[in-house]
C-alpha cells in the first residue's frame, strides 16, 4: 500500500486549489506534512536496509504485459528516497516564503507535487515501464516549474529547452529500456541486475548501453548537453533547490547507479563514463567562474558535481562507489543549503549579481553563517562532509583504470576553479565593503532559514561525525549500487597522503584564483565567442532546422486542400499495403467464382453508383450515387448475414445526407477544378489502391497464416461474455479498449468540428504575424 | 438557410422523436443479444434529434435538451466508458474485465459491458448533435 501513499501525493497536488483556499499562505505547511511524513516512513525503514535487507513491495499493473508497479526500497532507492522526501519537506516551507504572497503560489505547488510523487515512483520502481512513466513524468512537471514565470519570455523559452532535451533522451531512454528487456528477458531492475553477465555478453549491449546512456546523459546535464540546466536557472529559487540540485538533475545519475551492477564493468562502460564524467566536471567549473549571477554560479557548480558522478561510477572500483555514494549525499546537503542561500540574497536584496552585494554580513548574519558552512563544504574544507566526499573522489580517481592522467588533470582543476566558486558564493556578498542594493537587505524569515540551515548543520555534523552516515546508510547504498556488499569506513582523516597534499594544494590555488577573480574574469571574457559556439548553438540550429522543416512538410503536405490530403494518405497506404503485399510476400490466390445472381446485381449497382458519383457534373448527382453505393453495401452486410454491420452502414448513411444537405448550399458552384493530366493521376492513384486492396483481401481468404480468431470469440461469447450478438460483444467486452479510443476519436472530431465553425479567430491584419509567433512562441 | 418545416414534419417529427428515443433505448439494451448496441442506438437516437431540428429549429430542441449542452453527452459519455474499467480494479482482475451482476427482483442482468455502452451511446449521441447543431448554427449566424 505504499504505493498509493506515494502516490496519493497526486491527489493532494490536485486538491491544491482547495488547501490554498482553507489555509491561504500557510498551505506551504500542510503540504510540507506529505513529504515530512514520508520521510518519516522512510526513515522508519532505516534499520531493516541497513541490516541489508531488501524490501520489495510488490504491485500488479498490467501483469500481461509485465508492467508492475512493485516498489523496491534498498539502500540507493532508500538513500535518494531520503533526499526526496526530506529536502522536499524543507523546499516547501522554504517556498512559502520566498514566495510568500505570489498570485500563483497554488499553481507551484501543484506541480511541486506532482514533481515529488514522479521523483520518489522513479527512485522506487522496479519495473522499466514505471521507472519510464515516472521519469517522463519529472520531466512534464519540472518543465511547468522551470516555466513558472510563464510571461517571461525568457523563462519559456528556457523550460521548452529543458523538455526537449531531456524528452529527446526519454525517447532514447525508452528504445534503452525497451533493449534492455528484451536483452535481459525481464521488465524487473532487480531480476536484470542478478543477471549482468548475460547482459554485457548479448549482442544488444551496445546499443542498448548507447540510448540509456542518451537518456541518462541528458537528464543528468552531462556534457555535452549541460547546456539547459544553467538556463533552467529561470525557475523560481525553491525549484532550483530542490530539482537542480538534489533530484530531478539527480534521476539520470540514479538510473546509472542502478544499472552499474547488471552494466558496468565493461571498458565502453568505464571509458565513457569517466572521460565523460571528468569533461562535464571540468566544463562546468570552468564556466562557473565567466559567471557573477550567483544562481548561475551554483548551477555550473552543479554541473561539475553531476560530472564527478558520473566518472566515479565510471571508474566504477569499490573505492569509487563509496566515494560516489559519499559525494552524492554531500552534494545535495551543501548544494541545496546554498540554493536556498542564493534565493535569500535575491530575495533581500533583490540582485542575483554577487558583485552587486557586499558587506551583507553585520545585516544578515544567520544566513551569513549558514552561506560558510555550505560553502566550506563545497569547497571541500576539513571538518566539513564535503571534505571527506573530495578526499575519496581524488582517491579513486588516482586508481582510475582508463585514461588515468586525463581524468586525473581535469578532476583536479575542476576542484581548483570548485574552490574559487565557493569563496566567491561565500565570501563576496557578506565580505569587503558594503554596497547599495536594489532592496534594502534584512535577515529572511525563519521559514526561509530553516531549509538552508538544515542542510548545513547536516553537513557539519555528518562531516564531525562520518559514521553516522557511513556505517549504515552509506553502505546499504554502496552495496546497492555494487551489487554486493561493500563496507564503508569514513573518517576525517586519512593519513598524510596525495588525496590530502591535493586537496591542500588545491586549496591554495583556488584561493589565488578567487582573490583574482575579477581579472580573471575580464580574461576569459575573450573566449566568449567560442563558447558562445558551443554545444547550445548546435540545439538551437537544431531547433531552428525543425521549425524550416515542419513548415515546409505543413505547405507540401498539409496544404489545407482536402484533394491533397486524401492523395497523400492513399499514396500512403498504397507504399505501405504495396510494399509488404507485393515485394515481402508474394500475392498468391485462386479465384474462385460461387456467386449468386443477386449478388451480382447488388455488387453491380455499388460499382455503377461509384462510377456515376466520379462522372457526375452535378453535385447533387454525385451525392445520390455515392447513397446508392452505400446503400448496396448495407445490403451486401444484409445478405452476408451481419445485420449489426448493416443497420451500421444504413445510419451513417442516412447521417451522411442530412449532414450535406447542411452544408450543401453553403458550397461554391460546382465545378470542375482538375486539369487533364490531374485527372489521369487521380484515376491511377484511385485504380493502384482499388486494385491493390482487391488483391489483398483475395490473398488474404486464400492464405491461412494464423488460425483465425473468431472461432474462439464464437464460441466464448455466450458462456464468457453473456452476450449472444458477437459483434457487440467484441465491441463492448473483448476489444473495449479499442472502443474506448474510437469514443474519444469521435468526441475529438465532434470537438474539431464545433472549434472550427465555432470559435473562428478574428481575423489577423498581417499574414506573417501567426508565423513569426509560432517560431518563438 | 434551414426552415421550419411543414406541417406534416412538424406533427411527424413531434410524434416520432419520442418513439425513436424509445426505439433507440430498445436497440441499446437488447445490443448484447440481438443487433443493435450503444453505436447504432446513439445514431438512431441522433437522428430523432435531427429529425426534430430539422422540423422545429435549434432553438426549440435546445428547449427539448433542457439543461443538456451536446458536448457535455460526449463527456458523460466518455466518462462512463472510463468509469466502466473501475470495478474490475476493485475486483483485483485485469483492466478492462468485464463485471455482471444480477439485480435481484427485477431479474435485470447488470454488467460494466451495459455501462460501457450505455458511455459509447452518450458518445456518439452527442458527437453527431453537436456537428449537426453546430452547422445549423452556423447558418443561422451568417446569412
Amino acid at each position: 500500500m505504499m504505493q498509493l501513499a506515494v502516490l496519493s501525493g497526486f491527489a493532494l497536488a490536485a486538491f491544491a486549489p482547495l488547501f490554498h483556499r482553507w489555509f491561504g499562505d500557510r498551505a506551504s505547511f500542510v503540504f510540507a506534512a506529505y513529504p515530512a511524513a514520508l520521510a518519516l516512513w522512510f526513515l522508519n525503514q532505516l534499520p531493516a536496509v541497513m541490516a541489508g535487507e531488501t524490501l520489495v513491495l510488490a504491485m500488479e499493473w498490467v501483469p500481461s504485459l509485465g508492467m508492475s508497479l512493485t516498489f523496491v526500497v534498498d539502500g540507493l532507492s532508500l538513500l535518494f528516497a531520503l533526499l526526496v522526501t526530506g529536502i522536499g519537506t524543507l523546499v516547501l516551507i522554504y517556498a512559502g516564503g520566498y514566495l510568500k504572497g505570489h498570485p500563483d503560489l497554488m499553481r507551484f505547488h501543484l506541480a511541486i507535487l506532482a514533481f515529488m510523487v514522479s521523483m520518489l515512483g522513479l527512485v522506487l520502481a522496479d519495473g522499466l515501464f514505471t521507472l519510464f512513466v515516472f521519469w517522463e513524468l519529472t520531466s512534464i512537471t519540472s518543465y511547468l516549474l522551470i516555466g513558472f514565470n510563464h510571461t517571461d519570455l525568457e523563462a519559456r523559452k528556457s523550460a521548452r529547452q529543458g523538455l526537449f532535451v531531456t524528452v529527446a533522451g526519454g525517447l532514447a531512454l525508452m528504445a534503452g529500456l525497451a533493449m534492455l528487456g528484451v536483452a535481459g528477458e525481464s521488465w524487473s531492475l532487480r531480476e536484470l541486475n542478478a543477471m549482468g553477465d548475460v547482459l554485457r555478453e548479448h549482442d544488444l549491449y551496445t546499443p542498448l548501453l548507447i540510448c540509456l546512456l542518451l537518456g541518462a546523459f541528458t537528464k543528468s546535464a552531462q556534457f555535452p548537453f549541460h547546456f539547459w540546466l544553467p538556463n533552467a536557472m529561470a525557475a523560481p529559487t525553491p525549484v532550483s533547490a530542490y530539482l537542480h540540485s538534489a533530484t530531478m538533475v539527480k534521476a539520470g545519475i540514479y538510473l546509472l547507479a542502478r544499472l552499474q551492477p547488471s552494466l558496468g564493468g565493461t571498458e565502453m562502460w568505464t571509458v565513457t563514463l569517466s572521460v565523460v564524467g571528468a569533461l562535464t566536471m571540468f566544463t562546468g567549473a570552468f564556466l562557473a567562474i565567466r559567471h557573477t549571477n550567483i544562481k548561475k554560479l551554483l548551477a555550473y557548480s552543479t554541473i561539475m558535481a553531476l560530472g564527478t558522478l558520473t566518472m566515479l561510477l565510471g571508474i566504477g572500483t569499490e573505492g569509487a562507489l563509496i566515494a560516489f555514494v559519499t559525494f552524492l549525499l554531500a552534494h545535495s546537503l551543501y548544494k541545496g543549503s546554498l540554493f536556498m542561500v542564493a534565493g535569500i540574497l535575491d530575495h533581500e536584496t533583490g540582485t542575483k549579481d554577487v558583485t552587486a552585494m557586499g558587506g551583507l554580513r553585520p545585516l544578515m548574519p544567520i544566513t551569513a553563517v549558514v552561506a560558510m558552512v555550505a560553502a566550506l563544504s563545497l569547497a571541500g574544507v576539513p571538518p566539513l562532509f564535503g571534505f571527506i566526499g573530495k578526499e575519496l573522489m581524488f582517491e579513486s580517481v588516482l586508481e582510475a583504470s582508463a585514461w588515468r592522467w586525463l581524468v586525473l588533470l581535469l578532476a583536479f582543476s575542476a576542484a581548483i576553479l570548485t574552490i574559487a566558486v565557493a569563496a566567491i558564493i561565500a565570501l563576496r556578498p557578506f565580505f569587503g565593503q558594503r554596497r547599495q542594493t536594489p532592496r534594502v537587505a534584512h535577515e529572511a524569515p525563519a521559514s526561509m532559514l530553516l531549509g538552508p540551515a538544515v542542510l548545513a548543520v547536516l553537513s557539519l555534523v555528518l562531516g564531525l561525525l562520518p559514521v553516522l552516515a557511513g556505517s549504515g546508510l552509506l553502505t546499504a547504498a554502496a552495496s546497492a549500487v555494487a551489487g554486493t556488499p561493500v563496507e564503508v569506513k569514513l573518517s576525517l582523516w586519512h593519513g598524510i597522503n596525495l588525496p590530502l597534499l591535493m586537496s591542500l594544494v588545491s586549496l591554495a590555488l583556488g584561493y589565488l584564483l578567487f582573490k583574482r577573480w575579477d581579472r580573471v574574469r575580464a580574461r576569459l571574457a575573450l573566449l566568449d565567442p567560442l563558447i558562445s559556439r558551443g554545444p547550445e548553438a548546435g540545439y538551437d540550429a537544431l531547433m531552428d532546422g525543425v521549425v524550416v522543416v515542419s513548415e515546409w512538410q505543413t505547405r507540401v503536405l498539409q496544404n489545407g486542400y482536402m484533394r491533397n490530403y486524401i492523395l497523400v494518405m492513399i499514396l500512403t497506404l498504397i507504399a505501405l499495403i504495396g510494399n509488404s503485399l507485393l515485394l515481402r510476400h508474394a500475392p498468391q490466390f485462386h479465384i474462385a467464382l460461387d456467386v449468386q445472381f443477386h449478388e451480382v446485381v447488388v455488387v453491380g449497382t455499388m460499382v455503377m453508383g461509384a462510377l456515376f458519383a466520379t462522372i457526375s457534373r452535378s453535385r447533387l448527382g454525385a451525392v445520390v450515387s455515392v447513397g446508392i453505393m452505400g446503400f448496396s453495401i448495407a445490403l451486401l452486410f444484409i445478405l452476408f448475414s451481419a445485420p449489426d454491420l448493416g443497420i451500421t452502414q444504413l445510419l451513417v448513411e442516412t447521417l451522411t445526407v442530412i449532414l450535406l444537405v447542411l452544408v450543401l448550399f453553403r458550397l461554391p458552384r460546382f465545378s470542375s477544378l482538375s486539369t487533364p493530366l490531374e485527372r489521369v493521376r487521380d484515376v491511377a492513384v484511385a485504380g493502384s489502391l482499388g486494385g491493390l486492396i482487391t488483391l489483398l483481401i483475395l490473398t488474404s481468404w486464400s492464405i491461412d497464416q494464423f488460425v483465425p480468431i473468431s472461432d474462439y470469440m464464437i464460441a466464448n461469447s455466450a458462456p464468457l461474455a453473456h452476450g449472444r450478438n458477437i459483434v457487440n460483444v467484441i465491441l463492448v467486452d473483448y476489444r473495449a479498449l479499442d472502443t474506448l479510443g474510437e469514443i474519444f476519436v469521435l468526441a475529438l472530431a465532434a470537438i474539431g468540428v464545433f472549434a472550427m465553425l465555432k470559435l473562428r479567430a478574428p481575423e489577423k491584419p498581417k499574414k506573417s504575424a501567426p508565423a513569426k509567433e509560432n517560431a518563438d512562441g | 438557410m434551414v426552415k421550419s418545416g411543414t406541417i406534416i414534419l412538424n406533427t411527424a417529427a413531434r410524434l416520432l422523436m419520442p418513439l425513436q428515443l424509445l426505439f433507440s433505448i430498445f436497440l441499446l439494451l437488447r445490443g448484447h443479444d440481438e443487433p443493435g448496441g450503444g453505436f447504432i442506438a446513439g445514431l438512431v437516437a441522433a437522428g430523432a434529434f435531427t429529425l426534430y431540428l430539422f422540423a422545429f429549429g435549434v432553438s426549440a430542441t435546445k428547449e427539448v435538451l433542457r439543461m443538456l449542452d451536446p458536448r457535455d453527452l460526449i463527456g458523460m459519455g466518455l466518462l462512463l466508458g472510463m468509469i466502466s474499467v473501475v470495478p474490475a480494479w476493485f475486483m483485483g482482475e485485469a483492466f478492462l474485465t468485464a463485471q455482471w451482476w444480477t439485480i435481484p427482483g427485477i431479474d435485470f442482468k447488470a454488467s460494466t459491458p451495459l455501462i460501457f455502452d450505455i458511455g459509447v451511446y452518450l458518445a456518439v449521441l452527442g458527437s453527431v448533435l453537436t456537428m449537426v447543431m453546430t452547422l445549423m448554427e452556423v447558418d443561422k449566424d451568417e446569412p
